[in-house]
């Protein structure tokens, strides 16, 4: 490809052709605000549509400030970043978006995380010169994952980027126009009444408070206070790499420690991992592969944790719904054990106990309310907080998160392997299921339990395992939009595959829709993925079917893995849907 | 079902006149492209069934494979499409500045006065509907008030009545 010079900031820079002003200004180390424009490389999620206007800059002999995001670096160019004319151009764009936008700052769920709150930081904004007319639309709160608020929405588009291009669910999309203009689903519908899989990844690149979760964190201090109830808590494998960002430690810290802490610290009655359910999951799923595998079962075999994923086939793919594995997800598993086997020990009425979950996602609010999931009338989980929910009520009670010494969960849905970290990135829960999997096939022990050929980032991943005289050929797919390639290959009759993970989220649940933001970088991502893996070689057993409490479980409660006691308690089934 | 407002949207698409949808399926076969003549394919669809009502929108999204928000987008965004039901003929009064210059917000309240509608509403006898546009390019003949495709030059407040009525005595 060409190279091509050009001058930024007095500073020569020489770049391939194709490179944006933004991109060659950041090689040389020029930073220029931006607010639409997102790039979370290698994810696919790239929003470049220059709506924004905040990253102008000056190209000498040009009339027009050039948006940076956008524009393409020619030969011989001359910019200019901060002349006046950029930095007045830049902070009337930010001035002119904050006269009609909300002030409500100070109560806004977004307060110290917005973008657009921190450009007019950034830039010295210190009036609103211009007071605009204001919008005057009703806030969407008709679902249990997601609020939309479009009185703050800047027309940015990231949330339609992600929700078309890169989910390819096609909820959003920017409806009239003008000063009419708005970003939401068809004919304005309430949320609910699509086929918006709730995977929250519109709420994770939102600048502003126009998609914010549903906030759940009053309902879990009132139980939390209320002496009749006895509440348990499970934590996900993707908040221990995670929650410390809120506390100002590094990216990739592993807190699992500290985690189990502060539970213990906000007066939890059980605190248990959704690890432990994890390494439970792995137990029926790789049994049902297994007896798929043996009897001539439907293959592929689809992974079934992600309920985003989940509500996604059930609307796009309703006649292929007897591919996904019937398992229930490891959060709904933990749920029903609670109030069974948990219940049953401790001597307790299941109606007393309260289940809260801390869950990367808002897809598990909305999983915790679907009908089929509840047993005698009662929900197997009954309340789910974000990451950053979680993360917040800390902050409420004053938990200084990153000073807690690390405490152990307790025993007896607490144990977990290694096999069950790993659920938490992309490439996970497969390599989990192949690790107990490959023993059971061949009645050999596995050495080494890593199948880097299943591990990264890269959207699909294909790998094939060798299982005794078997080759397991194996795909994986994080977001969406890749999801949709392989089905629709399985559709056509064309794939190979015997079993496939799929997760909504780029990267996974560390990349999760309710997880600390990312603002943008991948960076983040990646360190989160990689103390995943670390998490799992510091355990001393890496395979789900050696947890002791697991074994216990079976032989005191449910049986056979994949019998019948577990189908009853563990597996599910699922909903054709339509498409709107 | 229910949008953000509150307001019941009817998305029964087996509500559709079977016979018009006959002729718009017939035309959306004959495209090789679907998806890129989606403009095309709402055009059709609102010079068969008059509009394009919600349940119409849904119809041709899951025709030609698109999201109904993104035909939803697509029919918002441009004013000749409407979404709702037009009258026997259409009052487009002109907007544009060489036109608003002339006193075009006069003329427009004197149509909504003789009518009694707003902008964008049709008249109950469903004769006429309403609706302001921008700049229709003949400055020249401000202000510029269009019934279906004819032109009306230099059109003033007391013209108003008598345009109207002409189309009234000819149904």
């Amino acid at each position: 490809m060409a190279i091509v010079k050009a001058t930024i900031n007095g500073m020569e820079v020489e770049v391939q052709s194709g490179t944006t002003i933004l991109e060659a200004a950041k090689k040389i180390g020029v930073r220029i605000p931006t607010l639409c424009h997102l790039n979370l490389e290698g994810t696919g999620i790239v929003n470049r549509v220059a709506s924004c206007r905040v990253c102008v800059v000056e190209v000498e002999g040009r009339p027009a400030l050039a948006p940076s995001c956008a524009e393409k670096i020619t030969n011989g160019m001359v910019i200019n970043t901060n002349s006046t004319r950029a930095i007045t151009g830049r902070r009337m764009a930010v001035e002119l978006l904050l006269s009609n936008h909300p002030q409500d700052c100070l109560t806004c769920a977004k307060n110290l995380d917005c973008e657009l709150q921190s450009l007019a930081q950034e830039l010295g904004i210190r009036e609103i010169k211009w007071q605009g007319e204001k919008m005057d639309y009703p806030i969407d709160k008709s679902s249990f994952s997601l609020i939309k608020d479009p009185n703050k929405c800047i027309m940015c588009r990231r949330c339609e980027t992600v929700c078309n291009e890169v989910q390819t669910v096609g909820v959003l999309s920017g409806i009239n126009r003008g000063f009419n203009a708005f970003v939401g689903p068809a004919f304005n519908l309430d949320v609910a009444n699509t086929a918006c899989t709730y995977c929250g990844q519109c709420v994770a690149v939102c600048p502003t408070g126009a998609l914010t979760e549903v906030n759940d964190v009053g309902r879990v201090w009132r139980v939390l206070n209320n002496p009749d109830k006895h509440v348990v808590v499970q934590v996900a494998p993707a908040i221990r790499v995670a929650i410390g960002e809120m506390f100002g430690m590094e990216s990739g810290s592993v807190t699992t420690g500290q985690l189990a802490a502060s539970l213990r610290k906000l007066g939890f009655d059980g605190i248990f991992d959704t690890d432990f359910a994890a390494d439970l999951t792995i137990m029926e799923e790789a049994s049902e592969l297994v007896h798929r595998i043996k009897h001539g079962g439907r293959l592929p075999m689809l992974t079934s944790c992600c309920p985003a994923w989940v509500k996604f086939f059930e609307h796009q793919f309703p006649d292929l719904l007897d591919i996904p594995s019937s398992c229930k997800s490891p959060q709904i598993m933990m749920g029903s054990i609670v109030k069974t086997y948990y219940a049953e020990k401790k001597g307790l009425d299941p109606k007393d106990i309260v289940v809260v979950s801390v869950m990367p996602c808002l897809a598990k609010k909305a999983e915790a309310t679907r009908p089929e999931l509840t047993k005698d009338y009662n929900n197997d989980v009954d309340l789910v907080l974000s990451t950053r929910e979680y993360g917040a009520m800390l902050k409420e009670a004053g938990v200084q998160f990153d000073q807690l010494p690390e405490e152990d969960f307790d025993h007896m849905l607490g144990e977990s392997t290694g096999a069950s970290v790993i659920f938490g990135t992309t490439g996970g829960v497969i390599e989990a299921a192949v690790r107990t999997a490959y023993e059971w096939i061949t009645g050999e022990e596995l050495d080494d339990v890593e199948f880097h050929a299943l591990r990264g980032l890269e959207g699909i991943r294909s790998a094939t395992i060798k299982v005794g005289d078997m080759d397991l050929n194996i795909g994986i797919a994080h977001g969406l939009g890749n999801a949709r390639k392989l089905l629709e290959d399985i559709r056509d009759g064309k794939s190979q595959y015997h079993a496939i993970e799929i997760m909504a989220c780029p990267g996974g649940c560390i990349g999760g829709g309710g997880q600390p933001y990312h603002k943008g970088d991948m960076e983040v991502i990646k360190k989160r993925q990689e103390a995943i893996y670390k998490e799992d070689r510091s355990k001393v057993r890496r395979k789900s079917h050696e947890n002791t409490e697991i074994i216990k479980l079976y032989e005191e409660f449910l049986g056979e893995p994949y019998g019948h006691k577990a189908h009853e308690l563990l597996h599910t089934y699922y909903i054709p849907r339509e498409t709107i | 079902m229910k949008n953000t407002k509150g307001k019941f949207v009817d998305l029964d698409t087996k509500k559709l006149d079977i016979e018009k949808l006959k002729e718009l399926d017939a035309y959306i076969e004959s495209l090789e492209d679907k998806e890129g003549n989606l403009i095309h394919v709402l055009h059709k669809g609102q010079s068969l069934f008059g509009y394009l009502p919600e349940n119409l929108q849904l119809y041709i999204a899951r025709k030609i494979g698109l999201p109904a928000s993104k035909v939803n987008g697509v029919v918002s965004f441009y004013s000749f499409f409407t979404q709702k039901p037009r009258g026997k003929h259409t009052i487009s009064m002109c907007m544009g500045t060489a036109c608003y210059v002339k006193g075009a917000d006069k003329i427009f309240d004197a149509f909504k006065a003789e009518l009694n509608v707003g902008n964008n509403e049709m008249t109950e006898d469903k004769m006429f509907t309403l609706k302001d546009i921008r700049c229709v390019g003949a400055c020249g003949l401000a202000p510029v008030v269009l019934v279906d495709d004819k032109v009306y030059g230099h059109v003033t407040v007391e013209q108003v009545k008598e345009i109207i009525d002409k189309y009234r005595k000819e149904d």
